[in-house]
């Protein structure tokens, strides 16, 4: 059992499952280049609009002679899944398939993703590196709180952390008082949620007076949306447990593409099975390691549906310097933003996550937060809805208006505009069991 | 000698302020006296009431979130210059008071009030030195039952 406050400090775990982790880098970059010469004549000759736009640019498999070469290969974008909807992609004849999943779409179609066993079993075999990775092993008690459906979240981490060799409880998201009855009778030890939710979670035990210190659960496995360091910390000090992020799209595999380790220091990418670019989002160029940029991953050894070059949206650096933690895979900075979740008001770039990052500063917010964006006239108008808590209550008006305009000012130091900022009571914004939606943009046209 | 005051953060939206007293009354827990601060957006309730934990506990069980300070009780003439004698202590002695609310509660000729100050043990020494009536809280409380 673990002191409150004092977080256990998780040795690398070694299993056979994790080997790749730590392949010598120049096995490594062979091992991509075969897979990558492979996957590619596979989505060239089964599937045709792959096909199509290779011939546009007259490129053919074999003009892959080294990984760099994948830059001459088209992107694939997140509308090729919607107009191929539902089966256009797929490069396995349909009795080879046995699982698919979609993803809600939030606009229009929904974009759909198949799985062969092979390709089931090579995505057991990732989330389970993931989980060992953050410091989870056999044995282990699994609150699996990521939803099971068709989102991918909920069935990737159950079958990883049953191939780990670890207890897994498929309670999926929702039911916060069942969430917290379960993590206290059956003695959990490890939890996959979202970071808003577990937040959430903590709020709600905290009220239900759970002893929540003397609990085992000693690590936390986040993800599903973009959450900050700060947060990542206020988890930490607020729950005693180790906060672990971890990154994943249901058109690559789910979760499972990357994974922090014990050094909490940027996610490494399971190079072995995906492999990772950085590219200038506006004019497409490759750039260095090192550099920010837009992510695009290539599925290396998928079958069902080969992703080539896809573009992810994150923004993100590939960090060049070796892990400390001894594994040879690269690592990305932790995901902070999206260029889809970014907004633009009054000619500034906002993204959602330098909002979070501000409310973080000030002393006894939590990160809850909705952002209205409006339009006065011609002028475009951001309210941030803070909630107030406990810790920050004043008796006077004085003291609330002090506090509103705390966290105008980290927002205007953040972003670099003064926006409104509303105080809302306790619970009283939407909490998400699965993403949080805190952006309502509310300008026409 | 100090009353517990509870202070709530309301949105200064309709039937906002109803919802706490509403999980008061049913939880049977009498308001003894209130007062509202009111700005453009928001509002904060301060109450006394008898069983200050048992009401914080249901309140914050209910989702608000509830602050905790001492205020001071005193028991003045309800008459012309009663106010005014208090302010003068007060001032004498350099205590500044934050807020205050007044009620009568009907014993004829009296009148409450409750102060907030920064040091409230130094103002009821001043108070107390200064003949005023500086209430102890479970003694008026049983008394206004």
């Amino acid at each position: 059992m673990h002191q409150p406050g004092t977080p256990t400090q998780e040795q690398p775990t070694f299993l056979p499952r994790s080997a790749p982790d730590y392949l010598p880098e120049p096995q490594l970059r062979e091992l991509q280049l075969t897979r990558l010469q492979a996957i590619v004549t596979r989505a060239y000759e089964r599937v045709p609009l792959f096909r199509e736009r290779c011939e546009q640019r007259g490129v053919q498999p074999s003009d892959l002679r080294q990984l760099a070469d994948i830059q001459h290969l088209p992107f694939t974008v997140k509308n090729d899944l919607r107009d191929t909807y539902p089966f256009g992609l797929f490069a396995s004849p349909r009795e080879e398939i046995v699982r698919l999943h979609a993803s809600s779409g939030t606009t229009g179609k929904p974009i759909v993703v198949a799985y062969t066993q092979d390709d089931l079993d090579v995505w057991s075999e990732v989330m389970s590196r993931t989980f060992a990775a953050c410091g989870v092993h056999a044995g282990d008690m699994v609150q699996n709180a990521f939803g099971y459906g068709l989102f991918t979240g909920g069935l990737g981490a159950h079958y990883g952390a049953e191939e780990l060799g670890a207890t897994v409880i498929p309670i999926s998201g929702g039911n916060t008082e069942r969430q917290m009855m379960v993590m206290r009778d059956f003695g959990v030890t490890a939890l996959c949620a979202t970071p808003s939710y577990f937040l959430h979670l903590l709020e709600r035990a905290r009220e239900a007076d759970i002893d929540w210190p003397n609990l085992p659960l000693r690590v936390g496995i986040f993800g599903a949306e973009p959450w900050t360091e700060a947060m990542r910390q206020r988890i930490e000090q607020e729950s005693g447990i180790r906060a672990y992020d971890i990154y994943g799209l249901s058109e690559i595999i789910g979760p499972g593409v990357g994974s922090e380790c014990c050094a909490q220091d940027g996610l490494h990418i399971f190079e072995d099975h995906f492999y990772p670019e950085i590219i200038d989002p506006e004019s497409g160029a490759p750039l260095p390691d090192g550099e920010e940029g837009e992510l695009v991953l290539t599925t290396l050894s998928k079958q069902a549906m080969p992703m080539i070059r896809y573009r992810t949206r994150d923004l993100t650096t590939i960090i060049p310097e070796r892990c400390r933690c001894g594994r040879t895979l690269r690592r990305i900075q932790r995901i902070g933003r999206r260029s889809d979740d970014m907004f633009i008001i009054r000619g500034v770039n906002v993204f959602p996550a330098q909002v979070e990052t501000a409310l973080l500063q000030v002393e006894g917010t939590l990160p809850h937060y909705q952002i209205t964006l409006s339009r006065k006239g011609s002028l475009d108008q951001m309210e941030v809805a803070v909630e107030v808590t406990e810790a920050v209550l004043s008796d006077t008006v004085g003291g609330m208006e002090a506090l509103q305009k705390q966290v105008a000012d980290a927002l205007e130091h953040i972003i670099g505009l003064r926006v409104g900022v509303r105080l809302v009571e306790p619970q009283s914004l939407p909490r998400s069991e699965g993403k949080a939606k805190r952006v309502f943009d509310n300008r026409e046209g | 000698m100090k009353f517990k005051q509870l202070s709530l953060f309301l949105e200064n939206q309709p039937a906002h302020l109803k919802q706490p007293c509403r999980i008061l009354a049913e939880a049977g827990i009498d308001i003894r006296t209130l007062s509202l601060a009111d700005a453009d957006q928001f509002g904060i309730l301060r109450l006394i009431v008898a069983d200050w934990e048992r009401a914080k506990h249901v309140l914050e069980e209910a989702g608000c979130a509830v602050r905790v300070d001492e205020v001071v009780g005193l028991e003045v003439a309800d008459e012309c210059g009663g106010m005014a004698h208090v302010l003068e202590v007060l001032e004498q002695g350099g205590h500044n008071v934050l807020y205050t609310y007044a009620f009568t509660f009907g014993e004829a000729g009296r009148a409450v009030l409750f102060m907030r100050f920064e040091d409230p043990d130094a103002a009821i020494a001043a108070l107390q030195a200064g003949q005023i009536h500086v209430l102890d809280p479970v003694r008026w409380l049983k008394r206004t039952e």
